[in-house]
């Protein structure tokens, strides 16, 4: 069996491409538990993203307006979380919930008109290089903006909590709020700002799956992702780097059922859609297990409320 | 001027009285999204909250609905008690009724008095089953609980869909994805003619009960509340953690499993795709409105069980999309949650003058 080179290189840019919107969520979290926020509203953030993307592009007909309005949509909703937890002080799980149930909720309620109509086009980058390369030819090119600024991502996050002072000052309110008040830094103010922008990389990888990915309004279409990238975090042992290992691996996971599908393997098909939140548990589980390597990488502060007056 | 004062000691009558505030604000910000949308918003919240419940059948629908979140509520308050985040109930719930669904299967088209009591407590041991994967994972692999009790609701619905679709679907049923009808031996009696109120409630209220008791009556009620209040504290005073986790997790797996009991065996009476619409996540609501108190855990079962009879009547009448009732669910945990607020700080209000 002689096989194409270039399908090779097809799947695992299919690949890639489903493990965009964990990329993005998942290091937008990564930055929010940096600072010692836990936020478990990602994927109401994200579906919120999906539906203000697409009805954006559909009314207005501008991909840059929708993809810009879906992050700020992202911003908006997590601004309740950020007003909830840091300045009224609220417990970060149940409000993370809240978020959840709320965001599935009002996302269905906007998108009642929104199913149904086609999506548009998205344009992609060196669609003519696609065919320079053999196998690395369709990885490289023919994707769209967003594909390439998911794959940056992860090593612009780690730069920026290594190498920038305000990497260093979020990455000091995660691990001693305490102390990082005392040296002046307004820990209530940089948390906001965390929280704002992990809503922003939701909203992005939200509008990602309905603009492009998909691209269609469908009622919950995140499915989980948002749950899967909370996981992603843990997983990387918030290493941003770490991330993109397993989003590959997850990505993988979605596409197989597809071509297990097509090749004709008898496993039901509920088994191969089960596989990525079971997949999930076994990583959380060999992950967890040392308890001692996730107590030195866990944000020493993460979840916890903190307030001055404490 | 106002001024934010702290209190020296969380108040009392504020713990029982923000619950009643949070509907009340939801209410008035639900009216706002009704008016944004177009609507009157005094008419839309008529429809929604008072319209549903006028006459006999409307209430009889309310206590069904309120009836699977009073269960599961009444199991989640001893996880959240203890400070174990067990938020998968919806997962729980699904895989009893699978156990129990699937044993009501085995007694097809045969009578008995020990069938019901049979498929009831297979419920309850298929939903202890699922609770038990994250309370192990968590006491002995260190595992996130609430990671591993969601993806296990993704994959209990999976596992569901598999079964009416294939191995246990309705030979004669037109590749409908639904199993055959339980034979009555197998259902919960009902209580009223022409009503669908079952005889469900009743294990809602014996759990209500039994809760009160271990609570405020037992060791175990107290230690769970001490491991609530500091896992410090409980470690010092020498009680078994892992026991404890595993254990509270089993008791809200057991209540989610009846609650899946409860709906196959009463108003739907077969398993099939859709048996529970997120009930097991509403109920975390609930048990965060009843402030995890078994008597405020029925007043809020009720309250919530509204927004989903309210959803439905908006959606006929006025074509308000029947997500409302989520929107109107996240909403009262927001306003519950803000007003928690007023626990431990005072608001004053004082004059101009200095």
């Amino acid at each position: 069996m002689i096989i194409d080179i270039n399908f090779i290189g097809l799947i695992i840019a299919s690949i890639m491409a489903s493990a965009v919107p964990l990329i993005l969520a998942s290091c937008g979290e990564l930055i929010t538990e940096r600072s010692g926020v836990l936020n478990l509203g990602v994927e109401g953030m994200m579906i919120i993203g999906a539906i203000s993307g697409f009805a954006l592009m559909t009314v207005t007909g501008s991909l840059i307006i929708a993809i810009i309005g879906a992050m700020l949509a992202g911003v908006l909703i997590s601004t309740i979380f950020a007003f909830l937890t840091q300045t009224l002080i609220t417990n970060h799980v149940a409000t993370g919930l809240a978020l959840t149930i709320f965001g599935i909720g009002i996302s269905a309620m906007i998108g009642k008109n929104f199913v149904g109509i086609p999506g548009k086009e998205f344009p992609v980058l060196f669609e003519g290089l696609k065919d320079t390369i053999p196998l690395l030819g369709p990885i490289l090119f023919g994707h769209s903006i967003v594909f390439y600024f998911a794959f940056a991502l992860p090593f612009i996050t780690s730069y920026f909590l290594k190498k920038t002072k305000i990497g260093l000052i979020v990455r000091a309110v995660g691990d001693s709020p305490e102390s990082a008040s005392n040296q002046g830094i307004n820990v209530r103010l940089v948390r906001y700002a965390c929280i704002l922008y992990g809503g922003a990389m939701s909203g992005l990888a939200g509008a990602y799956l309905s603009m492009i990915y998909t691209p269609q309004w469908i009622e919950n279409m995140t499915g989980g992702r948002g749950w899967i990238a909370l996981a992603l975090v843990v997983f990387s042992t918030w290493n941003p780097i770490k991330i993109l290992i397993g989003a590959m691996i997850f990505g993988g996971l979605t596409i197989i059922q597809f071509h297990m599908q097509a090749i004709g393997v008898r496993i039901p098909v509920q088994f191969l859609t089960a596989l990525p939140y079971i997949v999930t548990i076994i990583v959380l589980v060999v992950i967890s297990r040392d308890s001692r390597k996730i107590r030195l990488s866990t944000p020493s502060s993460l979840g916890k409320s903190f307030h001055k007056d404490n | 001027m106002i001024k934010i004062v702290k209190r020296d000691q969380p108040s009392r009558a504020i713990f029982f009285f923000t619950p009643v505030l949070a509907i009340f604000l939801t209410l008035v910000a639900g009216g706002l999204i009704f008016f944004i949308l177009g609507f009157k918003p005094f008419e839309a919240l008529k429809f929604f909250f008072i319209v549903p419940i006028a006459d006999k059948y409307g209430f009889s629908e309310l206590l069904l609905k309120a009836t699977p979140l009073c269960l599961i509520a009444i199991g989640l308050s001893f996880c959240f008690k203890s400070n174990n985040w067990n938020i998968g109930a919806e997962g729980q719930l699904t895989f009893g009724a699978i156990v129990s669904g699937g044993v009501a299967l085995l007694f097809y088209e045969q009578e008995g008095f020990y069938i019901l009591p049979t498929v009831i407590l297979a419920g309850a041991i298929g939903g202890m089953l699922y609770a038990s994967i994250p309370a192990i994972l968590k006491t002995y692999f260190n595992t996130n609980e609430i990671l591993v009790s969601l993806m296990l609701v993704y994959v209990s619905k999976l596992i569901l869909d598999y079964l009416v679709v294939g191995p246990w679907s309705n030979p004669e049923g037109f590749n409908f994805p639904e199993t055959r009808q339980f034979s009555d031996s197998a259902k919960l009696p009902l209580l009223f003619e022409g009503l669908r109120i079952h005889a469900g409630i009743f294990l809602a209220l014996a759990a209500v009960v039994i809760s009160w008791f271990v609570f405020y009556k037992t060791y175990l009620g107290f230690q769970m509340k001490v491991s609530g209040f500091s896992l410090k504290t409980a470690k010092y005073a020498g009680y078994k953690g892992k026991k404890m986790i595993i254990l509270v997790f089993l008791i809200s797996g057991a209540c989610a499993g009846l609650a899946g009991v409860g709906e196959i065996t009463g108003p739907i009476g077969q398993l099939h795709r859709e048996i529970s619409p997120d009930y097991g996540f509403t109920a975390i609501i609930v048990a965060f409105l009843g402030r995890l108190h078994p008597v405020g855990i029925i007043f809020a079962s009720l309250v919530v069980a509204i927004t989903y009879l309210g959803a439905e009547t908006a959606q006929i009448f006025m074509q308000i999309p029947k997500y409302t009732g989520q929107v109107f669910q996240g909403m009262i945990l927001f306003f519950l949650l803000a007003s928690d607020y007023l626990l431990f700080f005072k608001i004053k209000f004082m004059g101009l003058k200095k």
